[in-house]
């Protein structure tokens, strides 16, 4: 009878698993892989990317950055206005947009915003570098906005600050502990947050008030993968659409998988090799343990002249990446330097030997000058395989490298203390090129308590930071950028880090279930990581015909696996009953 | 008398290691390189100004021993601070990943024990023969795999069959049938490689201490009154072999508690191995001691357990 019992349960389990869970006539659902964890969905705390990429979903800022060439365009304002002195900028908040809980949105809500920011120091965390400049921000209508600075700000069309509902926000007692998870949560931008299993799923669905139109699918999922390669296969599988951050190796795998397109963009990251150029705090006291010898730009020049960038290229990022130069990537065409004929430093290890030699580095009688050490992040493949290549380039010259492969966290904290000679790094840069540019400018080295810095170069040049405060307040966007690539030479001439390359956003997508992404900038761009929302929001499926990843089989498998289980129980104790039988 | 001493003994010990353990977590991390602030920040528009709020929000800006203070304090309280990483209490980011942790690593402790110390007897008691090779070559095969390489082998070996990742799908439908379906479906991967990682070491354990059994007078004993052999291995050997296995059957439920962080890893299963090893990345301060306060409590009180049941399970423990 028990065993009779126990056959039907597993057939009820069986068909009970069997039946797939979404049906095809359900909603059209965008999966994404996510492997960063989020940290808040509160947007005046959440500082990790993953956590800014959602909620530029939730939000829209007060100007966006268009899809096709990222040039400024419409978002919550849709016109605006410096004055002649250029401390006071005007922006209107057009009528007719709406959030999602179907209120107006108006002026008010983003004086309300930068307020917030302005008077609460919480709720500067994740973004108060936007507004240190502020002098006041009033909305005197319900269409206007007024924001005065205190200096001339060109990046005043960048702020990267979502613009959040007063009528919620204004209700909050603490900024500190509000987590923002009341579902639906009310936001403006193309889709709404309705649910979110920390270290599972984030779920949003597409806002029907959206004022550019609702989105062409229902709900778009991320869901959390801690392994890229877990996520690669789940794409094979079917049961991710969207994937980014592939290693080229990953990347290649997916070349002839069916119903699986790739999407080989333009990033915005860059790596670069850092060379301690004699770290400094702020108030110029000496930090870390660098290597007298980088200090003179001459030897810093010919380390750079030793190391073949197209071999890196080729064989490290197995040609997913293009050979590093000035700070901003090509995928920011206007704003990216190229060296000249007469600036370029070609590989040469001949002239780099020539050049150590004259800095007063002579060969010493086993050949080598002097030893540097390097610092990677062990299970970054490439500083893994670059450093080899360093290892021998380097070595070639007379400097034998001694490399260590350290863990995250230790490979930052050489970095903020400068106890390096050269280290691996990167950056991700934005569309408005103030951020990587300010990065590397005196103020950005720690305070007399080593706290307190931004830069990992400790790049610290009067000319260089000259150019920095005359871009930030030239308005001529001609003359800006003539400015900037002149920055981006002077650090390249001094060296303080060699960009080695710029990688490639390596991302991959069922075309089986969604036809088409909207890429940033139109050619060669990414779908994830955007200056914006718009490979989420232009995501077009491929026909609703296609179900959303049938289960059924699998889980009748799943079903089968359990009876297998029983029916190999039962034999089990039917057989030992037996043999107890027979001995006895 | 002496009982009540023995046990109060014992429970002193315990609460001492509990103090130990705290103490311990508050240094430990301390020493973990790297700045929250720094780690949490990069990549951003970040002032010097944004920094130092930062630390003063997570309490970093004071002196050492003042942080210290007021985590013991707190602590008592059962406050165990609030995480960097995820701006919640951490006692709350514990208790949500505590599930998932207790099912699947309890769920494959259990089949792994089961199947181990029945693989374990079998194979001693029919020493040398086939299957006694096979269920040693194979256990000892899979308990030298790297968890890792077998996760992601089973992943791509089992095709579309099982899910690649967490513990249920986002588009499920929310009754509890179709949950628990779900989740027993996700279950099936990252138990599964679990059980064959540790499966061999009950094995092995049960079949050497059966071994030592088998030729023990009071078997031929039980033999010669007539007993079936199935009972005499039931009633009599197994008994006496199951001590070691016991200890190590506590030992591991203790640990049960702190996840399995490379499982949990390969398959995104969110549990406290995952989170064990998100925390190590900021690194959370927090997030790590309460983590650390709470396993290696379950250890100290798994190890509490298992003491007093020798008693009860061998009568000869009591009299040493």
């Amino acid at each position: 009878m028990r065993v009779k019992l126990c056959a039907l349960l597993a057939i009820a389990m069986t068909l009970g698993m069997a039946t797939p869970s979404a049906t095809a006539q359900g909603p059209v659902i965008l999966k994404v892989a996510i492997v960063q964890q989020i940290d808040s969905m509160n947007p005046f705390l959440a500082v990790f990317q993953s956590s800014t990429e959602i909620n530029r979903l939730m939000y829209d800022y007060l100007t966006a950055y268009a899809a096709d060439d990222q040039r400024v365009t419409e978002g919550l304002a849709n016109r605006w206005e410096p004055s002649p002195d250029k401390l006071t900028w005007t922006f209107t908040v057009p009528e007719g947009k709406k959030w999602s809980d179907g209120q107006l949105v108006t002026a008010h809500d983003v004086a309300f915003t930068y307020n917030l920011m302005l008077n609460d120091e919480v709720a500067r965390t994740a973004n108060g570098s936007f507004v240190t400049n502020f002098a006041s921000v009033a909305a005197p209508d319900d269409r206007t906005v007024v924001i005065r600075t205190k200096a001339p700000q060109v990046t005043m069309l960048a702020l990267d600050i979502p613009i959040v509902p007063r009528h919620v926000w204004e209700k909050v007692p603490s900024i500190k502990d509000y987590a923002n998870d009341r579902m639906p949560v009310v936001g403006s931008g193309p889709f709404v947050l309705t649910d979110h299993v920390a270290g599972q799923f984030i779920k949003l669905k597409a806002n029907k008030n959206y004022w550019r139109g609702p989105a062409k699918y229902d709900e778009l999922h991320f869901v959390y993968f801690q392994n890229s390669d877990a996520a690669v296969q789940a794409l094979t599988k079917g049961e991710i659409d969207l994937v980014n951050r592939m290693a080229p190796a990953q990347f290649d795998s997916l070349g002839d998988k069916p119903g699986v397109t790739r999407n080989k963009a333009q990033g915005r990251r860059f790596v670069e090799l850092l060379i301690n150029p004699g770290a400094q705090t702020r108030t110029g006291e000496p930090i870390g343990d660098g290597h007298a010898a980088l200090k003179d730009v001459r030897v810093r020049r010919a380390l750079a002249q030793a190391i073949d960038l197209d071999a890196l290229v080729q064989r490290v990022s197995l040609g997913y990446a293009e050979k590093g130069a000035g700070l901003v990537p090509p995928v920011f065409g206007k704003w990216h330097w190229q060296p000249g004929e007469q600036e370029l430093r070609k590989f040469d290890p001949a002239a780099a030997n020539a050049a150590l030699d004259a800095a007063g580095h002579p060969r010493k009688a086993d050949g080598t000058r002097f030893g540097l050490r390097l610092v990677g992040r062990a299970g970054r493949a490439y500083d893994e395989q670059a450093s080899e290549y360093l290892k021998r380039q380097l070595g070639d010259i007379g400097i034998p490298l001694d490399v260590r492969l350290v863990s995250d966290n230790q490979l930052n904290e050489a970095t903020t203390v400068a106890t390096y000679d050269l280290a691996f790094s990167g950056w991700a840069t934005n569309v408005d090129p103030d951020f990587v540019l300010g990065l590397h400018t005196c103020a950005q080295r720690p305070g007399a308590d080593g706290k307190g810095g931004t830069s990992d170069a400790y790049f610290c040049d009067a000319t260089y930071d000259q150019l920095y405060a005359r871009q930030l307040s030239e308005f001529d966007e001609g003359k800006r950028v003539e400015i900037v690539k002149q920055m981006q030479a002077r650090f390249y001439d001094q060296v303080p880090a060699v960009v080695l390359a710029y990688e490639n956003a390596l991302e991959a997508y069922r075309s089986d279930r969604f036809a088409r992404f909207t890429t940033q900038p139109a050619q060669g761009g990414v779908i994830m990581a955007q200056n914006g929302m718009w490979g989420y929001y232009g995501a077009e499926p491929a026909g609703r015909a296609a179900p959303p990843s049938s289960r059924g089989p699998a889980l009748a498998i799943g079903g089968l696996v359990l009876l297998a289980l029983v029916v190999v129980g039962v034999v089990v104790a039917r057989r030992r009953k037996a043999t107890a039988g027979e001995r006895e | 008398m002496r009982l009540g001493v023995r046990l109060w003994g014992r429970l002193g010990g315990a609460a001492l290691s509990l103090v130990m353990v705290a103490v311990l977590g508050f240094f430990l991390f301390r020493v973990v390189p790297g700045d929250p602030v720094v780690s949490m920040t990069r990549g951003r528009p970040t002032t010097a100004a944004m920094q130092a709020e930062l630390r003063t929000q997570f309490g970093l800006d004071r002196p050492l021993h003042e942080q210290f203070w007021n985590y013991l304090t707190s602590l008592l309280r059962g406050d165990l601070g609030t995480s960097f990483t995820f701006r919640r209490p951490v006692s709350e980011v514990i208790l949500e990943r505590l599930g998932p942790t207790l099912l699947l690593v309890g769920t494959s402790t259990v089949i792994a024990v089961g199947l181990g110390l029945w693989l374990g007897v079998r194979a001693a008691w029919r020493r040398d023969s086939a299957f006694d090779r096979a269920a040693t070559g194979v256990s000892l095969t899979l308990w030298a795999v790297p968890t890792f390489w077998l996760g992601m082998l089973l992943m791509m070996a089992t095709g579309d069959l099982f899910p690649s990742r967490g513990m249920r799908d986002t588009d499920t439908a929310p009754d509890f049938v179709s949950q628990a379906l779900d989740v027993g479906h996700h279950l099936v991967l990252p138990s599964l490689t679990l059980v064959a990682v540790v499966c061999a070491e009950y094995m092995l354990v049960m079949r050497s201490s059966l071994l030592e059994e088998m030729h023990a007078p009071y078997l031929t004993t039980a033999r010669a009154k007539g007993l079936r052999d199935d009972l005499v291995r039931r009633r009599h050997a197994v008994p006496n072999a199951v001590l070691p296995a016991i200890t190590l059957v506590f030992l591991r439920f203790g640990l049960v508690v702190a996840g399995a962080i490379t499982t949990e890893t390969v398959f995104s299963w969110p549990g406290l191995g995952l989170l064990f090893y998100d925390a190590l990345t900021g690194p959370d301060y927090f997030l790590l001691q309460g983590l650390l306060v709470v396993t290696a409590g379950a250890v100290v009180v798994m190890n509490l357990l298992a003491e007093l049941l020798y008693g009860v399970l061998d009568p000869r423990v009591k009299v040493v």
